[in-house]
């Protein structure tokens, strides 16, 4: 009996490990996207708030990638995660992924993908597993601050000159296909719904449009409509510019193993 | 690299109980923007529990040609200075 509760155990702390895979590398990715922003943002002060994001959002990746590599028992730490996997391995969604286009496309991500996190880290730190539940206590203070960071900009941008209307609901048409990843249960979130580990995406759409439809109504700007869907990036299947992104992201580690600050 | 977004300046105070330091300045299109601007530029290391913005348009200052009829006068009355009575020990901020 010893023998068949530790085999549930380990089958369930695999599918633990590769929910903090997911977390962790939507985390990453959107760090390592907005981290390109670094000196090249229209105003030093926007420069380092976008920074700022970064980091409260590659805080938030470490803790899940260390928590992902310790649960999976193979010795892997955050760095051996984030710097030698490969394109196929990293389970994002595809939105995070995106590039960071213009100034109004970089905002429209956010948006989307801090108001999804404000949902999701909500109701996560309510979980059934400690180490989730606090990681989220912690960033659902963070993703709120993301989040009015966002809604401040959409705000101006749309509700500000002709052209930064333009960009800003061209921005928003840009990147709605790529929401409805956000709220698609896989099988791993399925499986730990019930055991209350997880969140079930499907349950956070409702707050998450109701809120998303009202910045966007204040900011004089329309509603996207639905039209395709891509997905995939969960099961590993990125982008073009994902490649690149990882190159960039990686080449570092890979050129100096083990390299340290 | 400015785009010409006005200029604020920002107070802040670092616990309760302080009074609202001048810490600097921040460009930003608006009161709002400013505070958040202020708040990811100067209480990154938890300096502060409040913020103030003010237009910097708005601050009224004395001028470094007037330095000698504004702050020399006081230079010569020591007795203005509180040097003649202990502070106890162990009082901070006084």
């Amino acid at each position: 009996m010893s023998e068949a509760s530790s085999s549930a155990a380990s089958a369930s702390s695999a599918l633990v490990a590769e929910y903090a895979l997911q977390l962790g590398d939507d985390a990453l990715i959107l760090s390592h996207r907005l981290s390109e922003w670094c000196a090249h943002s229209p105003e030093l002060e926007e420069d380092v708030a976008l920074a700022n994001l970064a980091l409260d959002l590659l805080g938030q990746a470490r803790t899940l990638l260390t928590y992902a590599g310790s649960l999976e028992g193979a010795g892997r730490s955050e760095d051996d995660l984030a710097f030698l996997r490969t394109e196929r391995e990293f389970r994002n969604v595809l939105l995070v992924e995106q590039p960071n286009g213009d100034f109004a496309v970089t905002i429209a991500r956010q948006l989307y993908f801090a108001t999804y996190q404000s949902e999701l880290y909500a109701a996560l730190c309510e979980s059934t597993d400690p180490e989730l539940a606090a990681l989220a206590a912690k960033a659902v203070k963070e993703v709120a601050y993301h989040r009015d960071h966002a809604v401040q900009w959409t705000l101006r941008l749309g509700d500000g000159t002709a052209e930064s209307h333009r960009r800003m609901q061209a921005a928003l048409e840009q990147l709605w296909p790529y929401t409805a990843e956000l709220f698609l249960a896989d099988a791993v979130a399925s499986e730990l719904v019930a055991s209350g580990v997880a969140v079930d995406p499907r349950t956070l759409r409702p707050a998450w449009e109701a809120s998303v439809a009202g910045v966007i109504e204040a900011a004089t700007l329309t509603m996207p409509a639905d039209v395709w869907q891509p997905r995939g990036g969960r099961a590993g299947k990125h982008g073009e510019g994902f490649g690149l992104l990882l190159g960039e992201m990686q080449a570092l580690h890979r050129q100096y193993p083990g390299a340290r600050w | 690299m400015s785009t010409g977004l006005p200029l604020w300046e920002v107070f802040i105070r670092g616990r309760r109980g302080l009074s609202h330091q001048h810490v600097g300045s921040v460009h930003a299109s608006d009161a709002e923007m400013a505070l958040r601007n202020a708040r990811d530029l100067y209480t990154r290391r938890g300096e502060g529990v409040s913020i103030w913005v003010v237009p910097a348009a708005s601050v009224s200052a004395s001028s470094p040609d007037e330095k000698e009829p504004f702050f020399d006068p006081a230079a010569d009355k020591v007795y203005r200075h509180p040097t003649f009575y202990r502070v106890p020990e162990g009082v901070k901020n006084l």
